[in-house]
């Protein structure tokens, strides 16, 4: 009865190109927000922390940069493991060489560093389409990974080849390292999630968001209107970059503290972060905040059924999972390629109507 | 009429002016095949060109020439008195000329109201920063741009659908749509190919009047590929007419409607 | 002749039958891509699905017996019987017809005339989907398949090349085999595809769909045949590589290289498969033996797709694919 469109009339085309433009989903979007930044905080314990927020959110920034990329841009990537270790590892860098500098700060340049280097494989994206492209980007996943592992001055020569995260702080508390609380975790990933997915919703609805659209709907026929494919397609690599790179500086810094590349970024992750914008929806920034959610949240279901209800062997669950995120895959690709997103929508419609369809 | 550059005006009151764009000894190969044989004719500004021929004559070829898809192998383009250097289709589009296509190419993901936006990108320089955080001139040129493409919209009677996605759309509309597209580039040259293909009779006399009148109302100069004889000569002002890659006739409807050679290639000749 | 030039012949040597081990796996891919238009992602994990499953059946394992172990509270692992290599493979075989059929009725039914990507991404999901059904029915653990195949030192060219150059070529049994059977398949695909009547039909459907249906071919019948014959591919592959190095989750990876050999060969080409699983083969185990050393070895885990990348940016269309002239 109250999600309705009647009544709320937009009179200027800045009203109209709002991202909430029905007053309903508005004031639910500030409620999520406040409970977001002024509740969860004060309830939030490890478990919570580790096993189900922080990750929630460091992946929705993944999934954000990949739909970026392949939602909205249409160009299929399979390297953002790669590329999620760049972050990892320049932010660990910058960490370790620039000890007085605010971490924040280092999170945005580990982005930025992705982005070059996430133009520098987009470049084959010129001449190459489709899963040519997919497959070429996996030279950047098992190159960068192998990069990682083999040239010691990426690990600062450490004995383990492993990298951790020393102890950093914002406003005096700290968010890195072993100290770190729960709380504090959870609200620096929630404050990069929300300004990521802002910066993103800006991007997508205005004329860069359209000529990246074009280029994935029909690149010929948007070349002719105008869309420089070269600037479309390589701007898409860096501002995808620099949302996964973010995600993997978070993702290390923040969520793990130490890491080992292989593990931690092998090409399982890339295909995590897409299976994510899948389910969630191609090409929607709520979608990647669905998908995320939903293949976080997956696995700790199966397991506190599984292996806590039923008493099953922990990688019997394991295997049980990879037939379910395959099956859904399949069942989404079938029946709503649009994913969650699109679901959602759909309900939406349904709400608008009710209680009277006709 | 034929080789001076001078303007004239028209019986129904139009200003035709000087050349705009003229295609100069054009020569199109693919491998052994050749699409266009040594073609000139030019276009001037404010009228209706058509371009007509049997199926396989080359007029797409030569639209795609225009629009700068292909490069021809010899021959050169001139645009306002001045060469046209080989040009990527993207450079050409900013030099103010769109096109439709034969098989419609919109952007089926996306709703009616962001094709059109998407006509307006040539005219949209805001920087990538200040679209992230959307804030003064990014906002400011979004709602210019929405405006101006808001009278389009109008123009063709498509508010309904504003926000439909595209992909849901009929034939016919989806022909208004993408020629929505091509006008809010505002262009100086507007190129359709074949505008009314696969139309019904009450289809087609919309889309002549809509051409007629972006012709009228705005001035626009348009050079157009239709298999209709009965629209290319209520509509155009002078006629091209290509048959294997030659060019076999050029003037007005009623000239080429004369001409010895197009009557051959059109009812077929006997071959002794 | 200097010992460098020798190790780097006899490295070449087994980078070519490295080659044609990838290039097996390609044959898959390119037969499905050739029919369907579907590039499938999950040939790989059919060689190491079909690897588990011959291993299972010789050993007498009871499918799913983890998860019925777990569900029953029962301890059953085995029939206690042995099946002979022979008919272990048979029987494997016609498990892999079973799920070119599940595939087919399941899967890419619902996805005709879907994006060539959206089938690419089903693809993933399926590779998915086969490994942990792979691993629920069989377990995962590493096993040892032996189906009879020799193995370890040929004799032969050992004596041959030490009579030669005074060094003797360490060239494993298996690979030999490996390219005797690669050839055979080669042959056998090309002689099926030109000669017979399923043959024809197949080159039909890849042509051109909607044509085929309208001279009355069942493309689900074609497209259930092109994937059993990727299984049987699939089997092949994974019966060599099994042997080779044990049936484990890595076989997958390694198969996952059958990808760049395609952006080197081209999509459609079956030659193109074998030259580029070749090309891949010997690059790879040159450069580790080059370079490796000087940029701290395992290289091979990026080189086949760097060189891919490099190699399409200046040849998009492939070694042996034709030119596309695009058309608005």
């Amino acid at each position: 009865m109250f999600y309705r469109e009647a009544g709320d009339f937009n009179t200027s085309y800045k009203q109209d190109n709002q991202t909430f433009p029905i007053k309903f989903d508005r004031w639910r979007y500030y409620a999520v927000l406040a409970v977001a930044f002024g509740v969860v905080p004060f309830f939030i314990n490890d478990y919570w922390a580790n096993a189900v927020f922080v990750p929630f959110l460091i992946y929705t920034i993944a999934a954000i940069g990949l739909n970026i990329l392949t939602g909205y841009c249409g160009q299929l990537s399979l390297g953002t493991g790669g590329f999620m270790a760049v972050g990892a590892y320049a932010v660990y860098k910058l960490m370790t060489a620039f000890p007085d500098v605010s971490i924040v700060i280092h999170v945005i340049l580990a982005g930025g560093i992705t982005a070059a280097v996430g133009v520098l494989f987009g470049l084959p994206s010129l001449r190459i389409k489709g899963f040519y492209l997919a497959v070429a980007t996996l030279a950047a996943q098992f190159f960068l990974v192998w990069l990682f592992n083999r040239v010691p001055w990426f690990y600062n020569y450490s004995a383990s080849g492993q990298i951790s995260a020393p102890e950093r702080t914002v406003v005096g508390v700290a968010v890195t390292g072993a100290n770190t609380e729960a709380w504090a975790k959870y609200m620096i990933s929630l404050v990069f999630v929300v300004a990521c997915a802002w910066l993103a919703r800006n991007l997508t609805r205005g004329t860069i968001g359209r000529k990246w659209m074009a280029i994935r709907d029909m690149d010929i026929a948007a070349e002719i209107i105008g869309v420089n494919p070269l600037t479309a397609k390589l701007s898409a690599f860096a501002v995808s970059s620099f949302f996964v790179g973010i995600s993997g500086a978070l993702f290390f810094s923040v969520y793990l503290g130490a890491v080992e590349v292989g593990e931690a970024f092998g090409i399982q992750k890339s295909f995590l972060v897409l299976f994510m914008i899948i389910i969630g929806g191609l090409g929607s920034i709520f979608g990647s905040f669905a998908g995320a959610a939903f293949l976080v949240l997956l696995p700790v279901l199966l397991k506190n059924t599984l292996v806590g209800g039923f008493g099953w062997a922990t990688d019997l669950a394991a295997h049980f999972e990879l037939v379910i995120v395959g099956g859904l895959i399949i069942s989404f690709l079938i029946m709503e390629p649009h994913g969650l997103a699109q679901l959602w929508r759909v309900a939406k419609e349904k709400l608008r109507l009710w209680p009277f369809p006709h | 009429m034929k080789d001076t550059n001078e303007s004239r005006v028209t019986e129904d009151g139009r200003t035709i002016g000087g050349i705009l764009m003229e295609m100069r000894n054009i020569t199109l190969r693919f491998g052994g095949v050749v699409a266009i044989k040594d073609i000139s004719f030019d276009i001037r500004e404010g009228e209706i060109r058509a371009i007509i021929g049997p199926n396989g004559a080359g007029k797409s070829s030569m639209l795609n020439v225009i629009s700068g898809f292909y490069h021809p192998q010899e021959g050169d383009v001139f645009f306002r008195g001045e060469k046209r250097p080989a040009m990527k289709p993207y450079q050409v589009a900013n030099m103010g000329i769109a096109r439709t296509f034969q098989n419609i190419a919109l952007f089926e993901g996306m709703s009616v109201l962001d094709n059109i936006m998407t006509g307006r990108l040539t005219h949209m320089k805001s920087g990538m920063l200040a679209q992230a955080i959307w804030w003064g001139k990014a906002e400011r040129e979004e709602i210019e741009n929405r405006e101006l493409v808001e009278r389009v919209i109008d123009f063709l009677e498509i508010q309904a659908i504003r926000k439909t996605p595209v992909g849901r759309l009929p034939y016919g509309l989806k022909k208004r749509v993408e020629l929505g597209r091509a006008l809010a580039s505002e262009p100086k040259l507007l190129l359709l190919d074949e505008p009314m293909a696969g139309m019904n009779v009450e289809e087609k006399e919309d889309m002549s009047r809509f051409i007629l009148d972006v012709n009228d109302e705005f001035g626009t100069t348009i050079a157009l590929i239709e298999h209709d004889m009965g629209v290319v000569m209520d509509l155009s002002d002078r006629v091209v007419v290509m048959d294997y890659g030659k060019k076999i006739g050029d003037g007005t409807p009623e000239e080429v409607r004369n001409n010895q050679d197009v009557i051959d290639a059109y009812l077929g000749v006997a071959h002794d | 002749m200097p010992d460098q030039l020798l190790y780097a012949m006899e490295v070449t040597l087994n980078g070519l039958m490295a080659g044609v081990l990838y290039a097996l796996v390609a044959l898959g891919f390119v037969l499905i891509f050739k029919a369907s238009g579907i590039f499938n992602y999950a040939q790989g994990v059919m060689a190491l699905f079909a690897a588990l499953t011959l291993v299972g059946i010789m050993e007498g394992q009871v499918p799913f017996a983890n998860l019925i172990n777990a569900i029953f509270g029962t301890e059953i692992h085995t029939f206690g019987w042995q099946v002979p290599a022979v008919l272990a493979i048979v029987l494997t075989l016609l498990v892999m017809i079973l799920l070119a059929w599940c595939v087919q009725k399941f899967v890419m039914r619902h996805l005709v005339n879907q994006e060539p990507i959206i089938l690419f991404m089903a693809t993933i999901g399926l590779a998915y989907f086969l490994e942990g059904l792979g691993d629920l029915m069989w377990g995962s653990d590493i096993k040892k398949l032996d189906v009879g195949l020799p193995q370890g030192l040929n004799a032969t060219i050992d004596d041959l090349t030490y009579g030669w150059f005074g060094y003797g070529f360490f060239i494993d049994n298996l690979d030999i085999i490996a390219t005797v059977v690669a050839a055979v398949l080669v042959i056998g695909l090309t002689v099926f595809s030109q000669y017979s009547k399923q043959g024809r039909a197949l080159r039909a459907v890849a042509d051109d769909h909607q044509a085929a249906l309208s001279v009355g071919i069942s493309l689900n019948y074609i497209w259930v045949l092109v994937w059993s014959i990727a299984g049987f591919v699939a089997l092949v592959a994974g019966i060599m590589w099994g042997t080779k190095s044990g049936v484990q989750f890595s076989l997958s990876l390694i198969a996952l290289k059958a990808l760049p050999v395609l952006m080197l060969g081209g999509f459609t080409s079956i030659p193109g498969a074998i030259v580029g699983g070749l090309i891949i083969g010997v690059g790879e185990k040159l450069f580790e033996f080059l370079i490796g050393p000087m940029v701290g070895g395992a290289t091979e885990n990026w080189f086949a797709y760097v060189l891919a990348l490099l190699f399409l940016v200046f040849r998009p269309q492939g070694l042996f694919g034709e030119k596309i002239i695009e058309r608005v």
